[in-house]
């Protein structure tokens, strides 16, 4: 009679790795199989874009607000991700019945959340690339990247604060419960003002600009204009060396909140009987 | 006995089985719309996203123009915007209360088991939405006509322009949202975006925050087809009186021209939304996808 081979278990972490590829998976894969998506994900979100560098038309701006509103308008994928794929996610895996499955498999819950989060970052960079990509060349947007390296590096320090920032999100909007949906609505349009997602955020006066750089995005993309539009020098916040320091120091924070907050909701969740409870 | 009782008590809504359903519905989707949360988080909801949204075009129109808000084309701009609330609000409105009975609330099924209208149950669904919409418009108008001195008075409206041209767009935007909702029914994937991709769209073809004459050319007819064009006019006329400049493109039609092609349009969609509603309906139902639960 032969032998069942036996099944290596994952620990550690090994299965933290694992978990977290597990999670991806479903929006990793989830890009090709169906591709549908691709209209409704970035043709039409298109439209928003479009419509706001027609407005700089109308008043005649300068070249590069054109260029500000298409790299705004990419960046808004991002944060739209973040916002409902990854902040309001467990609330809606609760609903639908697989948060008990997450917290009843030996996976740790925020592998989970990376997974959300590599997963996510890889739809939205398809549609925010889509964006970038048909609105430059319709528009003739003209990029000087001074340092291509240290465009890279501001922006995938972006990514990782903001995504940090949604898996803190997505903690506190599992206790939030049906109006985790409400808030990720209400989060949309003022974040896309005090962002600056359509115009520079040193617009919006020093101290929105300083209050409003707690999002991620918010110095994210300054920088990246800064480094993508050189014509005018002025238009900066801070300078960019500033930006990815205090980028880093919200990337460390966020994602050490979100572990903290995690643990402990999950702790009261279990105490109290609410963590899988489902209200319609 | 209950407000409501006593409405649907009425000879005259006892008698229409449309009239029922449609007023049930409001009552329905008003109870869902403000039961979510405490008043403090709804009105800021109602407030907060609209204005923001608005203030995002202030702040691209006052960086470029050194804060020139003064100028006609601000004030065109600001309620273009302003008025566009409603197209989201009633578009999606409507068109979302297929996915939240389908998907949400698992009670489609139910739901056509009664002798409900289906078609006025949908538009009595939206009211609660235009509703939210209609206090985040008068909200938002106030805002500008505080912060930013818009011109308008009450007694400088053209009353019976704005009222006959809100109805009528709200008419249309309601069928349009129907039209969505049953497409909504026949789908299995994406149904959640399509409302809003259409109001996205409208946003960008139908003048609200740039004249069409900015569109190229090849660009400018779709704008043209849709009646949130000729309603956003009409609407921006009556609040801001004959003596305000206007976008070029309409400028060579009258109120009366505007009015009556906004008019057609709408009725075209009240008989096209019918039609569509019970087409979809039956396709739904032959397909076996009328109560389908995708979780998707």
């Amino acid at each position: 009679m032969a032998e069942t081979p036996r099944i290596q278990q994952a620990r550690g972490v090994r299965l933290f790795w694992y978990t977290m590829w597990a999670r991806a998976y479903p929006r990793l894969i989830g890009i090709t199989r169906e591709k549908s998506w691709l209209f409704f994900e970035t043709v039409l979100p298109l439209m928003a874009t479009i419509a706001y560098i027609f407005v700089y038309k109308a008043l005649q701006a300068p070249p590069d607000y054109v260029g500000f509103v298409v790299v705004g308008g990419a960046m808004t994928a991002f944060w739209l991700n973040v916002l409902w794929s990854m902040a309001s996610q467990l609330y809606w895996d609760k609903e639908e019945g697989n948060l008990e499955l997450y917290i009843l498999s030996p996976g740790p819950l925020m592998a989970i959340l990376l997974g959300m989060a590599v997963g996510g970052v890889f739809m939205a960079a398809f549609r925010a690339v889509i964006v970038l990509t048909v609105c430059s060349l319709l528009f003739g947007v003209v990029y000087q990247t001074g340092s291509l390296l240290l465009l890279i590096l501001i922006f995938v320090v972006t990514m990782t604060a903001l995504y940090g920032m949604g898996m803190l999100f997505a903690s506190v909007f599992l206790i939030g419960g049906r109006e985790a949906w409400h808030i990720s609505n209400l989060l949309q349009e003022p974040i896309y003002l005090v962002s600056g997602f359509y115009f520079p955020v040193k617009s919006m006066g020093f101290w929105v600009a300083t209050f409003a750089s707690i999002i991620p995005l918010t110095l994210g993309l300054d920088a990246i204009r800064q480094l993508l539009f050189t014509n005018d020098p002025t238009l900066g916040f801070l300078s960019v060396e500033l930006e990815l320091l205090i980028l880093v120091v919200l990337a460390v924070v966020f994602i050490a909140g979100a572990a903290w907050a995690l643990a402990k909701l999950e702790t009261i969740g279990r105490r109290e009987g609410r963590l899988i409870e489902r209200r319609r | 006995m209950s407000m409501m009782q006593r409405v649907m008590d009425t000879p005259l809504v006892r008698r229409s089985n449309a009239l029922r359903s449609f007023l049930t519905a409001a009552w329905l989707g008003w109870q869902i719309e403000s039961n979510w949360a405490d008043p403090f988080l709804f009105a800021v909801y109602s407030i907060a996203r609209p204005v923001g949204s608005i203030l995002i075009l202030v702040m691209m129109y006052t960086v470029i123009t050194n804060g020139a808000t003064q100028e006609p084309i601000f004030a065109y701009i600001y309620l273009g915007n302003a008025l566009y609330i409603l197209v989201g609000q009633v578009i999606s409105g409507v068109s979302w209360v297929i996915i939240d009975d389908r998907e949400h609330y698992r009670t489609l099924r139910q739901l056509h088991t009664t002798p409900m209208n289906g078609y006025f149950y949908l538009m009595g669904r939206g009211v609660a939405r235009m509703l939210v919409g209609l206090v985040s418009l008068v909200i938002t108008i106030g805002f500008g006509v505080i912060a930013f001195r818009l011109p308008i008075t009450l007694a400088g409206i053209n009353w019976p322009l704005f009222i006959a041209s809100t109805v009528l767009g709200i008419i249309s935007l309601a069928t349009i949202g129907l039209i969505i909702g049953s497409i909504t029914l026949m789908l299995a994937r994406h149904f959640w975006s399509v409302g809003d991709a259409i109001s996205g769209a409208l946003y960008l073809f139908s003048g609200a925050i740039f004249p069409l004459d900015i569109l190229p050319a090849v660009l400018r007819p779709v704008g043209f087809i849709f009646p949130v064009t000729y309603w956003l006019e009409l609407a921006r006329r009556a609040l801001l009186g004959p003596s305000h400049p206007t976008f070029p493109t309409l400028a060579a039609y009258s109120n009366e021209h505007l009015l009556l092609i906004l008019a057609v349009i709408s009725a075209v969609l009240v008989g096209f939304s019918g039609y569509i509603y019970n087409r979809a309906l039956h396709l739904a139902k032959e397909r076996g996808v009328f109560d389908m639960e995708t979780s998707h």
